[in-house]
């Protein structure tokens, strides 16, 4: 089994260091750590605004590059919460805790440091891990016919639903209306247009783009208008010298690192449990297992370490139900997938055996992307921290066109734009009666998907609803979904001694109020 | 106290899917419905809608039962009307300036009128800003990436 990953593993690599694969995953990640810098720019929007310039491009450098904007901006997204106290992205919020006392104390560098170290060693493990378990669950996943495949799609949207920030019934709600969303468009078997309203653009279904764009860009920018905070730079100021952690510092850090990238490939694991749970879950433990736990939230540098591994370890291992199953964990997994098809790629288990250019190319080329952008963050630390002072007033009207000629430049159609708009307006309706919108994008990608196999497995069973729960695996799936609800409504009756110690954490998280909802 | 009858943020939130909800569903019911064994199209909207709907009861429900405190309102404390208006104003000038402008007035109106928003801006800020990004746009957009989309309508730039 080992030799057998090695030298699928020595093909991926052949295929990342190609020239022009290389230069695009070099481009992402770039691009990535770039966005993750920018205060209210996050990972979502920036690939829906990247996803149309790819149509044009073979797939695997697509995917390479897209890919690499979402980890990469984990590497950006720390800097704001240690330096500036900004928790702009969710997996880092956490990081503020601790990241920025030790700023205060001017050890805002060691801070950095540990944190790019920290998440190097995170993102190998969940690199490893994909490498190992992908082809494992691929193997298992080939047994399912579309009765399996319709209840572990169940499983996905209920755990991404409920395990979501917010309320779980919300969040149901949010994902029955993607999977509403899903149907506009023409039916798959009979090609009767559905929800059209006899808009004949419609007719192709609602682009991908507009909804994410609208979702994650409209209506984040309404929401943020004049409601943002001055950014105070005051201890900002990194040079690379002070970037290398001290003996004591690395030993300090050292299990708590371990335990966190552990944990958070745990998370990865679980459907809906994506890096931001994982941070805090492991923030809790180091700060529950310390022996001076006092030390936690005045610049404890173990604090910071645990957080940042277990994001990053979990970040990569997003990948591996998203590549392996077709079954993405979270929004930017379910935007990648999207791309996917959108590439003329069928998600799914036999998406390694089919492309395995892909699959492998893409792990080879989360070592190089780690690798450059341990490189870009050392050196450049300087100009990441410029980028911080770049204010809102001049990032939201730039960020406005690129969402206008992204949608534009997916079918050279007006339309888009104007649909895009539609959905922005909604998207904030939405926001501001608390709905997040995250679980509609999972609705609305795996929509189609669900109900193809759902009229499918009807049709070999006859009708016979009981084939769902007959078949050992679909069993197994919706007996997941039931303990899902039940914890749900467990946690709901005894809300205030569980979500207690949660909401404890959170409340020390300083709230900004341009912070991502993903 | 409050009364139990103040319109808490939930029933407008609940009352929302169920409006949805119901909409779909009847939408749905004007396709072929079918059987269990041989789905129509209607099959999947009409169970949609009607989930969606029970979804939106139950959340206004639990907003009745709950006694916690609810405060938000709909609105946020401080409604931005004219910096809405100008997000939504900068994509509506972007579609009718690039149908029958071009690339160039396009850009540089949406990101004018877009950047007009801030409290802080000025005419001239938005302008610098709205050029600035107006030749950053052309050259990445046109002459790099080369997306079909004319930089003025009717002269050959």
């Amino acid at each position: 089994m080992i030799s057998t990953a090695i030298t699928d593993l020595w093909y991926g690599f052949g295929v990342a260091l190609e020239p022009h694969n290389l230069m695009y995953c070099f481009l992402g990640v770039l691009v990535g750590n770039l966005v993750g810098v920018l205060p209210g720019m996050g990972p979502v929007a920036t690939i829906s605004i990247l996803l149309p310039l790819t149509f044009g491009m073979h797939p695997v450098p697509a995917i390479l590059m897209l890919s690499g904007v979402y980890y990469g901006a984990q590497y950006g997204g720390a800097i704001c919460s240690i330096l500036l106290n900004l928790p702009c992205h969710p997996p880092h919020a956490v990081t503020c805790l601790d990241g920025f006392p030790l700023t205060k104390q001017g050890k805002g560098g060691t801070a950095l440091g540990i944190t790019v170290i920290a998440a190097f060693v995170g993102a190998s493990f969940g690199i490893t891990e994909m490498i190992f378990l992908a082809p494992f669950l691929v193997k298992v996943a080939l047994e399912f016919g579309p009765a399996e495949v319709c209840s572990l799609m169940l499983v996905g949207l209920l755990a991404g639903s409920t395990l979501a920030k917010g309320s779980p019934l919300k969040g149901i709600a949010m994902t029955v209306l993607g999977l509403l969303i899903g149907i506009v468009g023409s039916d798959i078997e009979t090609g009767q247009p559905r929800f059209t309203f006899g808009i004949t653009e419609l007719f192709d279904g609602v682009e991908i783009i507009a909804l994410a764009l609208g979702m994650f860009g409209i209506a984040e920018f309404m929401n943020s208008i004049n409601n943002t905070e001055t950014v105070d730079l005051r201890y900002a100021k990194v040079g690379i010298s002070d970037m290398f952690p001290s003996k004591a510092d690395i030993k300090k850090s050292f299990w708590p690192m371990i335990r966190g990238t552990l944990l958070g490939s745990l998370c990865a694991l679980i459907p809906g449990t994506g890096p931001t749970i994982a941070s805090f879950v492991s923030y809790a433990t180091e700060k529950k297992i310390s022996k001076t736990p006092e030390r936690f939230g005045h610049g404890a540098i173990e604090g910071v370490a645990c957080p940042e591994a277990s994001t990053h370890s979990s970040v990569q291992g997003d990948f591996i139900p998203t590549m392996s199953l077709g079954i993405p964990g979270d929004t930017v997994m379910a935007l990648l997938l999207g791309a996917l098809i959108i590439h003329g790629i069928v998600p799914g288990p036999q998406l390694i055996s089919q492309h395995a250019d892909i699959f492998w190319g893409l792990i080879a080329s989360f070592w190089i992307g780690n690798i450059l952008l341990v490189v870009l963050n050392v050196p450049m630390i300087g100009l990441w921290v410029k980028l911080l002072s770049i204010p809102y007033r001049y990032l939201y009207p730039s960020a406005m066109f690129f969402v206008c000629i992204g949608v534009y430049a997916a079918n050279n159609d007006m339309f888009q734009v104007a649909e895009t708009l539609f959905i922005g307006v909604v998207g904030y309706i939405l926001l501001r009666l608390d709905f997040h919108p995250a679980p509609i994008l999972l609705g609305f990608v795996l929509g189609p998907r669900f109900e193809e196999n759902f009229r499918r497995s009807l049709l070999i069973s006859r009708g016979d609803l009981m084939t769902f729960i007959e078949r050992p695996i679909s069993a197994f799936f919706l007996l997941i979904c039931v303990v899902l609800i039940a914890a749900q409504i467990y946690v709901w009756l005894r809300k205030p001694k569980i979500v207690a110690e949660e909401q404890a954490i959170e409340a020390q998280v300083p709230t900004s109020s341009y912070s991502e909802l993903a | 106290m409050r009364g139990k009858f103040t319109l808490k943020r939930d029933y407008y939130a609940g009352g929302l899917m169920l409006l949805l909800g119901v909409g779909a569903a009847v939408t749905g019911t004007g396709y072929k419905f079918g059987s269990l064994a041989r789905m129509g199209p209607g099959f999947m909207p009409v169970v949609l809608g009607v989930v969606l709907a029970f979804l939106g009861l139950l959340i206004a429900g639990t907003a009745l039962g709950s006694s916690e405190p609810d405060d938000s309102r709909f609105l946020p404390d401080n409604p931005q009307w004219f910096g809405w208006l100008c997000i939504i104003g900068g994509p509506v000038l972007f579609i009718i300036l690039g149908e029958y402008g071009g690339m160039i007035p396009a850009v540089f109106a949406c990101v004018f009128v877009c950047a007009l928003g801030d409290n802080t801006a000025t005419y001239k800020s938005a302008a610098v800003l709205a050029a600035g990004v107006t030749v950053f746009g052309v050259v990445l957009f046109h002459y790099l990436l080369s997306i079909p989309f004319p930089l003025l309508r009717g002269f050959n730039l």
